[in-house]
């Protein structure tokens, strides 16, 4: 090979590798901006009295997101309960069985279930609750974000759970410990902390839901606590403002994203802390 | 190696294995309370045919969900199927008023915001994913921009959408003033560039997982026989991760195709058949987001529910693809 060629194939490659490191730091910035973007608008507009009013009318400055704060606490308090328990019965469930036709259409239904459009479930929702109840409510809309939790606590526990090693299984039977005592207290304890990390992270990941909420909780300009009423959310608050055409509510918008955002990075953090701070060691 | 019920455990040693204290102590934990070691009787009556039995109708419970989805949206949509039929996907008129439901404006407005969307991610995503499988695979550089995509891929999709209103489409409509088009601002471009940026997390990290996967001693003969490190990524780490990295693009479609609330406030809401990358279309999620509440009418109601039915059907059809190329690559291995 000629000593030209091997010269500009050492270039190239610097080449390639600065090309890389480039685009890496070009799609990193956008966050930082956006990131930036939010909390320099949103920042301003959050005191207390923002936290615990309600919206005004249009018009009049000032005004808060309490009703959008409880709506948002409503709703996830209603997914996490029809969702918790279910979730980490198919976990357990996938992670016992792990031949065989049914676990393996149980997976995969799941599979699916995670990548459906958010609206999808939405319409699901609003079919299957609003419709026969007559009425948007928050608890059609805790249900289909149920519906969107499920997926991440179900492939989170049976993750954990499939990690714990047979020999704890084998020791706690070989003690005479029921099969059924086995699983709740022996293997279950032992896989905690990738279980609540699949919660918080399930958490997250609904606490954001905008679409699912449009025709199922639907939003309300004020305070309700009655699961069978329309609730406002966060992100509802979020886009119905956001899409209005008045300087005011842009700000209250502003303020309510700057909040989401605080909420969803604190979850992703209690996540990490979860994972490092109980996790067993085998 | 799972699955283990009493009977089969009878004549078997446990293996010893792993660290003795954590074992001990869980064992302790359920020993206690057992028929052998106390109160057990009066706490937790749960036979082990009963648990088994709970396990598995909740393990079946998930295909009846999936089932009841698809049925309740193929049900739903019986009006518009039965007055349209097969036309609803290639008639260009979505007029409400006069009672035209044809859903090709948003099928393309769909396709054409995801596939632009791809076409932008899929360049940052490699780049991000060998940076981060390859060139930095550990310390303060690779762990800042791992957590910086990762909380990129945390961000509602709301907010992003709030974004783009304010400070992209403002920016667009500059440049498109320049170009001498319509200077809409909202578009499919507009709705292209926030997506990309949505999606990138998804495939860049599925990426960076199987780059990373590669084994090194493929890479080192690659090196020993004089290969540049750029010759060593192209003609051994691509190739070899190649099936994996068409996965993540494959999943990341598949949300590009169903995002909606980001689109939905960027597209610029048109019915009519999207003319140029920089016209206001509408995409079947946004257009759901934009018309069910206000749908009057059993067609009308139905054809948005045939809409969401083709979402459904297609991102299924995306999932289970993209799903079946990771098994195929673990299974080569």
């Amino acid at each position: 090979m000629k000593e030209k060629s091997v010269r500009r194939r050492i270039s190239f490659d610097r080449l390639f590798k600065a090309l890389v490191i480039a685009l890496s730091c070009i799609i990193v910035l956008p966050m930082f901006f956006i990131l930036y973007f939010i909390v320099s608008k949103g920042i301003s507009v959050i005191n207390w009295g923002f936290l615990v009013s309600l919206p005004k009318p249009m018009g009049e400055a000032g005004g808060g997101i309490s009703n959008a704060l409880v709506g948002t606490t409503m709703l996830i308090v209603t997914a996490s309960i029809i969702s918790i328990p279910f979730g980490i019965l198919i976990g357990i469930y996938l992670s016992e069985y792990k031949r065989g036709k049914f676990p393996y259409f149980s997976r995969l239904s799941l599979e699916i279930l995670q990548g459906i459009p958010s609206i999808v479930i939405g319409i699901i929702a609003y079919v299957w609750i609003v419709v026969p109840m007559g009425s948007f409510s928050a608890l059609s809309g805790g249900i289909a974000l149920a519906i969107m939790m499920l997926p991440v606590i179900v492939m989170s526990t049976e993750e954990t759970l499939k990690l714990i090693p047979d020999t704890l299984r084998e020791a706690s039977l070989a003690l005479g410990v029921p099969y059924p005592r086995t699983i709740l207290k022996v293997v279950l304890p032992a896989g905690l902390s990738g279980i609540v990390t699949g919660i918080i992270l399930g958490i997250a990941r609904i606490a954001g839901e905008t679409a699912p909420l449009l025709f199922t909780a639907f939003g309300s300009p004020f305070m309700s606590t009655n699961i069978f009423k329309p609730v406002s959310s966060l992100p509802l608050l979020v886009f119905n403002y956001a899409t209005s055409p008045y300087p005011e509510w842009h700000a209250l918008a502003w303020g309510a994203c700057f909040v989401l955002i605080v909420f969803i990075l604190f979850l992703n953090l209690l996540a990490k802390v979860v994972t490092r701070r109980w996790k067993v060691q085998f | 190696m799972n699955g283990y019920g009493e009977k089969e455990l009878m004549g078997r040693v446990a293996p010893p294995e792993g660290g003795p204290n954590t074992i001990r102590g869980l064992a302790r934990r359920a020993f206690v309370g057992t028929s052998a070691g106390g109160d057990y009787k009066s706490r937790l009556r749960l036979s082990e045919s009963t648990f088994r039995k709970i396990l598995y109708l909740s393990g079946i419970s998930a295909i009846v969900l999936l089932l009841a989805i698809l049925i309740s949206l193929l049900a739903s949509s019986i009006p518009a199927i039965k007055q349209i039929g097969f036309a609803f996907l290639t008639r260009t008129v979505w007029d409400p008023v006069t009672g035209e439901f044809g859903s090709l404006p948003f099928l393309v407005g769909t396709l054409l915001t995801s596939l632009l969307a791809l076409l932008i991610a899929i360049v940052f995503s490699l780049a991000v994913s060998i940076f981060l499988g390859e060139y930095y695979r550990t310390g303060p550089t690779s762990s800042f921009i791992k957590g910086g995509v990762e909380l990129l891929a945390g961000i509602p999709s709301v907010i992003y959408g709030f974004w783009g209103l304010a400070y992209l489409v403002p920016k667009i409509r500059s440049v498109e003033t320049l170009l001498h088009v319509a200077p809409y601002g909202v578009g499919i471009l507009t709705a292209s560039l926030i997506l990309s940026i949505m999606i990138i997390p998804y495939s860049a990290s599925l990426g960076r997982e199987v780059i990373s996967l590669v084994p090194s001693d493929l890479k080192e003969a690659a090196l020993s026989l004089g290969a540049t490190r750029f010759e060593v990524i192209r003609k051994v780490v691509l190739p070899y991760a190649r099936s994996g990295i068409l996965a993540g693009v494959l999943l990341s479609l598949g949300r590009a195709l169903g995002e909606t609330m980001a689109v939905t406030m960027v597209i610029g809401n048109s019915n009519m058949l999207p003319k140029s990358i920089f016209a206001p279309a509408n995409t079947m999620a946004s257009i759901i987001a934009n018309e069910f509440t206000e749908a009057t009418g059993r067609v009308y109601l139905a054809s948005l529910v045939e809409i969401a039915l083709v979402l459904f059907v297609v991102t299924a059809i995306i999932n289970i693809a993209g799903k079946i190329i990771i098994i195929k690559m673990s299974v080569e291995r």
